[in-house]
C-alpha cells in the first residue's frame, strides 16, 4: 500500500484505473471513458500499458478544477468483467473504513 | 482560561474571509491546485483518502465549555457527528467538504478557534501538560508562555516558510506529560539558584523516519529572553536547514549534522547580535498575559469528603478513581481524566453528543474548563472531590469513564489507512483488538502502567517510537506488517524503543503483544515494577526470544 502520493513512474502489474478526489467535497471518484468523473469504479476506464495510464492520467489530470490529486491504482477484473480494487488502500477507498464508525452514517 | 482580545478576534475572523475568498477561486478554476495546496494546508486542510480533513488546533489543550460545544456543532453539522481528538492537542475532521470548509471555520472563529498553522512548513499549534496550571509542585502555570509563543509565532512573516515544520512544547512539571523531548523545541521551566523562572531549552526532537530525542542546547535562559532565544534559534534553522530533501529538512537532521556543540554557537552568535531587543519581554508584557488567564474560585474544601467515603466501597467506582483522578494543586478539588479509549472503539474520537454533554459536565463540575491531552484523552481540570462520585456516573452513562487511563489499553492510535492517505497499514483496528484483548481490567490492573503506540507508517503521528510498547505498520508484497519495538517512553526519561525482530502480519500483532506482557508478567523483579523498567533493566532479548520461539 505505498502511498500513490510517492508514484514517480507509471508502471502496470496488471489492468489499473485513474482515481481522485472530487474537488468541492472531496469523494472518491474514477475516470471513465466519456472523459468525466463517476464515483462508481465499475464506470471507470481500464487501462492495461503503460502508455494507455499515462494518456488517461494526462487527461485526469487536466481537469484541475473537477479533482484533485489524480494517480493510477491497480484493479482486479473477474472473469465477467467487473472491475475491484487492486489493493486495501484502493479497497477502503472504494468501501470505507474498515471499522464502525462512531455515529452510524 | 485565557481572555483573546479584539486583535485575536480581528486575525482569526479576517483568516476566514481570506481562505473564503481562496475557496471560491479554487472552486471556479481561477487557483489551480497546486496554487491553492499551500493556501489550504496554512488553513489545516488535507487531503485524505476519502474526503478533505479539517485539523483545528487546541492551543495548549485549553478548552472551554463553549468552545467545545462549537467543535461539536462543526461535527454535526458539516461532519458525521464526531472528531478526533490528536497527539498534539488538536482535533481533526474527517469527512469535512471543501465548499463548506469557510463556513466552518466562520463558526469556529465565534468562539475564537481557528485552523491556522495546524498545517504547513510553520510553527503549529503550541503545546502543552494537559495538567498546565493545577498540577501540584508546578514551577508556574506553562499556558502564560505558551500563549505568549502562540502570539509570537502566529502569521509571523520570517518564519511561514520554514524548510519543514516546526513544534513547540512546553512543561512546568518535574513529569513531563507533554512529550517536550520529542518536540523540535521543547521548554522545561525551572528556577536558576537565584529563584528566577527561566527555561531549559531543548531543541532537535522529533520522530518520523529518523527519530531523535531532543538535546538541551542551553539549561537557562531567562523568561525576558524566551523570545529572542528561540529567534536565534528559528533563524539558524531557517538559514542552514536543508529545503532539497524533505525527509532531511527538519531541525533534528540539522543539529544531528552539525552537532549539538556547533548548533549552539551559531545560535548563540545569532541571539547576541539581538538579545537585548525588542523581542526582550519586560515584565508589564508577560504581566499582562499572565492576568488574560483566569481562574476558578475555589472554595475550601476537606480532601477526603463523605461523598467520597461513602463511594469508595463501590470497586468500580474504585477502579475508575484510581486510574482517572489526580492530585490538584488546591485540596479538596481533583483533575479528572476522561478516557476516551472504550473498549473496541478508535482512540481518540469522540462524537458531537459526546462533546456537548463533556461541556455540560464542564460547567456543571470544572468551572466550564476542559483540556485535551497528547495522550489523545480530555481531562476536566477542576473538579471538587465531593462530586467525584456523582461525576463518575454521569461519565459511565456517556461511555467515557473506562478505567484504563495510563493502562495498557490506554493506546495512542494515528488514524492510519482507514482514513490517511500517507497511511500504509491499519492503525485503528489494531487498537481496537488489543482494548479487547485487554479488556479485563483485573488483568490490565495487574500489568500496571503501559503505553502502546501505534502509527500507520513512517511519519510517527502515533508516537509509535517512544511507546513503552510501539507499532508501526508497514507495506510488505501488498501485504500490512506491523514492526514492534519496546523500552521507548515520552516522558522527562524520553527513549526511543528498540525494535524486537521481524516485523509481524496484521493477524499476529495482537498475539504478540499478549505474549511481551505474559513475559513481562513473568520476568518483573516485583509487582510494582513497571514494564518499562522490566525492559531496561533486562534489555529486549527476552521479550525476542518469546516473541519469536514460535514464529
Amino acid at each position: 500500500m505505498t502511498s500513490p502520493l510517492e508514484q514517480k513512474k507509471i508502471r502496470l502489474a496488471g489492468p489499473s484505473v485513474v482515481t481522485a478526489n472530487r474537488t468541492w467535497d472531496g469523494i472518491v471518484i474514477y475516470r471513465t471513458a466519456r472523459q468525466d468523473w463517476s464515483a462508481k469504479l465499475s464506470d471507470a476506464a481500464v487501462v492495461r500499458t503503460s502508455d494507455e495510464a499515462r494518456a488517461l492520467l494526462a487527461e485526469s489530470v487536466a481537469d484541475d478544477v473537477g479533482a484533485v490529486g489524480a494517480y493510477v491504482a491497480p484493479v482486479e477484473l473477474n472473469d465477467s468483467g467487473n472491475i475491484k480494487p487492486g489493493n486495501l488502500r484502493e479497497r477502503i477507498r472504494l468501501h470505507g473504513v474498515t471499522i464502525d464508525l462512531p455515529v452510524p452514517a | 482560561m485565557y481572555a483573546y482580545d479584539e486583535l485575536d478576534r480581528t486575525i482569526i475572523n479576517e483568516r476566514v474571509d481570506e481562505f473564503r475568498d481562496q475557496v471560491k477561486r479554487r472552486l471556479s478554476g481561477e487557483l489551480t491546485e497546486d496554487e491553492f495546496k499551500m493556501l489550504r494546508l496554512q488553513n489545516g486542510v488535507y487531503l485524505q483518502l476519502h474526503a478533505y480533513m479539517l485539523r483545528v488546533a487546541i492551543p495548549y489543550g485549553t478548552l472551554s465549555s463553549a468552545q467545545l460545544r462549537q467543535l461539536a456543532h462543526v461535527a454535526r453539522r458539516y461532519d458525521r457527528g464526531y472528531g478526533h481528538f490528536t497527539t498534539r492537542q488538536n482535533i481533526q475532521y474527517n469527512w469535512i467538504k471543501l465548499a463548506e470548509l469557510p463556513d466552518a471555520l466562520a463558526d469556529l472563529a465565534e468562539v475564537g478557534i481557528h485552523a491556522m498553522q495546524t498545517s504547513g512548513n510553520n510553527t503549529r499549534n503550541v503545546t502543552s501538560d494537559q495538567w498546565a496550571g493545577v498540577a501540584p509542585g508546578e514551577i508556574e502555570d506553562p499556558r502564560i508562555w505558551s500563549e505568549l509563543l502562540r502570539q509570537y509565532t502566529t502569521l509571523h512573516p520570517e518564519f511561514s516558510f520554514l524548510p519543514r515544520k516546526f513544534k513547540f512544547a512546553i512543561t512546568a512539571s518535574a513529569h513531563d506529560r507533554a512529550a517536550i523531548k520529542i518536540h523540535d523545541i521543547g521548554l522545561r521551566l525551572h528556577k536558576n539558584a537565584e529563584g528566577e523562572t527561566g527555561f531549559e531549552v531543548l531543541v532537535g526532537g522529533g520522530l518520523g523516519r529518523t527519530p531523535f530525542i531532543a538535546k538541551t542546547i542551553k539549561p537557562f535562559v531567562h523568561g525576558h529572553d524566551l523570545l529572542s532565544y528561540v529567534e536565534a534559534i528559528l533563524r539558524v534553522y531557517n538559514q542552514y536547514g536543508r529545503r532539497d530533501n524533505i525527509y532531511k529538512a527538519r531541525i533534528k537532521i540539522l543539529v544531528h549534522e552539525l552537532g549539538i556543540e556547533k548548533f549552539a554557537q551559531e545560535v548563540e552568535q545569532e541571539w547576541l547580535q539581538m538579545r537585548d531587543s525588542a523581542l526582550t519581554l519586560d515584565d508589564a508584557v508577560i504581566e499582562d498575559i499572565r492576568s488574560r488567564f483566569t481562574y476558578p474560585a475555589y472554595q475550601r474544601l476537606p480532601h477526603m469528603p463523605e461523598e467520597l467515603k461513602k463511594a469508595a466501597h463501590d470497586p468500580h467506582f474504585e477502579a475508575w478513581r484510581k486510574n482517572s483522578v489526580a492530585l490538584h494543586k488546591v485540596q479538596g478539588y481533583a483533575i479528572v481524566t476522561l478516557s476516551l479509549k472504550p473498549v473496541g472503539g478508535p482512540p481518540g474520537d469522540a462524537t458531537a453528543d459526546q462533546m456537548d454533554a463533556i461541556a455540560d459536565l464542564a460547567d456543571k463540575y470544572s468551572f466550564g474548563e476542559i483540556r485535551v491531552g497528547h495522550e489523545q484523552n480530555l481531562a476536566l481540570p477542576h473538579v471538587a472531590r465531593r462530586d467525584l462520585p456523582a461525576l463518575w456516573k454521569a461519565l459511565d452513562k456517556l461511555g467515557l469513564a473506562t478505567p484504563n487511563v495510563n493502562l495498557v489499553s490506554d493506546i495512542i492510535a494515528c488514524p492510519g489507512l482507514d482514513y490517511c492517505s500517507l497511511a500504509n497499514a491499519r492503525s485503528i483496528p489494531i487498537a481496537q483488538e488489543l482494548t479487547r484483548r485487554f479488556a479485563n481490567h483485573a488483568t490490565a490492573d495487574l500489568i500496571g502502567r503501559l503505553h502502546i503506540n501505534i502509527s500507520g507508517c513512517i511519519n510517527a503521528c502515533g508516537h509509535h517510537h517512544v511507546g513503552h510498547i510501539g507499532i508501526l505498520g508497514v507495506e510488505k508484497n501488498g501485504e500490512e506488517f506491523y514492526q514492534i519495538t519496546i523500552g521507548g517512553r515520552a516522558d522527562e526519561n524520553a527513549e526511543l524503543g528498540t525494535l524486537i525482530g521481524p516485523a509481524v502480519p496484521y493477524a499476529d500483532v495482537a498475539d504478540v503483544v499478549e505474549d511481551i506482557v505474559e513475559a513481562y508478567l513473568a520476568l518483573r523483579a516485583r509487582p510494582d515494577e513497571l514494564f518499562i523498567d522490566t525492559v531496561k533493566r533486562l534489555g529486549v532479548e527476552p521479550f525476542r526470544e518469546r516473541v519469536y520461539a514460535t514464529r
